[in-house]
């Protein structure tokens, strides 16, 4: 049985469309009620919802076999797993926005609004810029409208709620997209079904 | 039976065979020089070190390793020297950030080492991960073949290490797109990250890759160990895994690690660290692994529904000399037996009560 970790929300229901495809389905999974585990021992499959930023967590500690996250987790937390496939869905990218017309002089700490620390952190200790970094838990967008942050360096999928703050993408950071990832150990004594589901989910990708 | 002891008894089972093979105990006390860990940094990862200032103004650290402390003091020449370990070191833990204890034991070998002594470790390393559980797995790796395909794959400066974050996480979109970045070739590189499996099959494989001087003779090494173990009666448990990797600048050759059934991560792991010794000024070789006990304490998951088989309750007026009888007794009829006023808070499956006869 193979223990599949899938976020919870629209990712994981676009990428349980292709695990279903791919011949993997749990037809449980579409009841409306409010169960977390849904189990298909014909195909050998359960799978469950956890929270997106929890899954790599699930994994890396073998609850989960396998998982599904975004490459923004997986940057920021750095997990130790294996990353066996881009599902090359849920496309978005890393980037740093600021107030329109904001141009960065570099002659002050730069002070930026974030959830992602690490990220920030490594991006700009490439450059050699000198940082404050501010951690906060959501609607990141704000923070430079009211003088907390002068960047944010946040998810921008299409730019939307940025245009509609008054802010643009500055720089790009990394791309992300939704990743299949794998227990090291689960994947030493689950190798077959594992390799089995990743062929499936290749051919049809 | 109780977890903590379970964790001792896997260690006294370990230390036992350690010894039948000719190692020695190697006691050391919880302190090493901090100036140790600075220069050999990069061998301990980027562990963080309890440091504190001893009477003397000198600068200690807790052991955040072993190995370094083993092998300082080692001169060159004579026999090999082999020694086994069962001790604390402290380190960072990823997830709760705070400092832990952590339990290890594993064996070093130094000296004049050639395939026998790597062979030895290689086999006492699954014997050890054989003793903790049946459903194991050796992944075994040599740095020579990785990093002699990677030469040739001529990427542009900064591609090993960016390659080397790929190759663990066995990433092959990433791969791709590292070798792209840094204008290398990819197609021997990804062949050899996904070949994974038993040695036989691997290997014939990933021959065709090992074209370079370098690489052949990485090859062959690798090809005369898998040859050996293959008569063992671990040969079922051992798979080629290049995705086993580690700090190129300390490791140039064989890399193992070990996976039990039913923990999330790695619990055994080593290699021959033959570069150690060369930063060190020596000539010697060495190879040696550690087994994380601290991770083998999720495998007991059964909880016993008891503390002990048998309370034996006693009220104030109780004579002592009969409390002691009773206890002596059960204790020489193989009961565990705890003596108490009251049953609260104590699980058991029967009860002796002095105050008033027996119940069960």
């Amino acid at each position: 049985m193979l223990n599949i970790a899938l976020p919870k929300g629209r990712l994981g229901e676009k990428v349980y469309a292709l695990f279903e495809e791919a011949g993997f389905e749990c037809p449980s999974i579409k009841e409306n009620n409010r169960k977390l585990i849904f189990e298909n021992p014909e195909k050998g499959v359960r799978y469950f919802w956890v929270k997106p930023s929890d899954v790599s967590i699930y994994v890396e500690r073998g609850a989960a076999d396998i998982g599904v996250c975004g490459k923004d987790i997986l940057t920021e937390y750095a997990p130790d797993v294996y990353e066996l496939f881009d599902f090359k869905t849920g496309i978005c990218r890393m980037a740093v926005a600021a107030p329109k017309g904001f141009y960065d002089d570099g002659q002050t700490t730069l002070r930026v609004a974030t959830k992602f620390v690490r990220s920030a952190k490594a991006f700009y200790a490439s450059k050699g810029r000198d940082i404050d970094v501010i951690k906060l838990n959501g609607s990141i967008e704000i923070a430079p409208i009211l003088g907390l942050s002068d960047v944010i360096v946040d998810i921008v999928e299409t730019g939307t709620t940025l245009k509609e703050n008054n802010l643009e993408v500055i720089e790009e950071i990394f791309p992300i997209s939704a990743r299949l990832i794998a227990n090291k150990a689960s994947f030493k004594f689950k190798t077959q079904a594992i390799e089995g589901l990743l062929a499936k989910l290749r051919e049809e990708i | 039976m109780d977890k903590a002891f379970k964790q001792e008894t896997i260690a006294l089972e370990l230390c036992n065979l350690f010894g039948k093979y000719g190692y020695l105990p190697y006691k050391m006390s919880k302190f090493e020089e901090y100036d140790l860990y600075a220069k050999y940094k990069e061998f301990l990862g980027n562990t963080r070190i309890v440091t504190f200032t001893d009477v003397d103004g000198k600068l200690l650290a807790l052991k955040p390793d072993i190995t370094l402390s083993i092998v300082k003091n080692d001169a060159d020449g004579g026999a090999k020297r082999k020694v086994y370990y069962k001790e604390n070191v402290y380190r960072v833990s990823k997830n709760s950030g705070g400092f832990k204890e952590l339990l290890q034991a594993g064996v070093e070998c130094i000296g004049d080492l050639d395939l026998y002594d790597v062979y030895e470790t290689v086999y006492l390393a699954a014997a050890s991960l054989a003793l903790v559980s049946k459903n194991f797995v050796l992944d075994i790796s040599h740095l020579g073949v990785l990093s002699a395909v990677m030469e040739e794959a001529k990427g542009k400066e900064g591609f090993e290490k960016a390659a080397l974050r790929a190759v663990s996480e066995k990433n092959m979109h990433g791969l791709k797109e590292v070798c792209k970045e840094y204008g290398a070739q990819e197609e021997k590189l990804l062949a050899l990250v996904q070949a994974y499996g038993s040695p036989k099959q691997v290997l014939s494989q990933i021959q065709p890759l090992c074209q370079s001087e370098r690489a052949k003779a990485a090859f062959d090494d690798l090809k005369a160990l898998c040859g050996l173990l293959e008569n063992t009666e671990y040969a079922d448990n051992i798979r080629l895994d290049f995705s086993v990797v580690n700090s190129g600048k300390y490791y140039d050759d064989i890399l193992f690690k070990g996976f039990i059934d039913g923990v999330g991560e790695g619990v055994l792991s080593g290699g021959r660290y033959d570069k150690l010794l060369n930063r060190m000024g020596k000539k010697s070789g060495a190879i040696g692994f550690a087994v994380y006990l601290d991770l083998l304490e999720s495998l007991t998951k059964t909880q016993s529904a008891n503390d002990v088989d048998v309370l034996v309750l006693y009220g104030e007026d109780t004579p002592v000399q009969s409390i002691a009888d009773e206890v002596d007794r059960q204790v020489k009829s193989g009961n565990t037996v705890s003596a108490q006023k009251t049953k609260n808070g104590v699980r058991y499956k029967k009860i002796v009560d002095l105050q008033g006869g027996e119940i069960c």
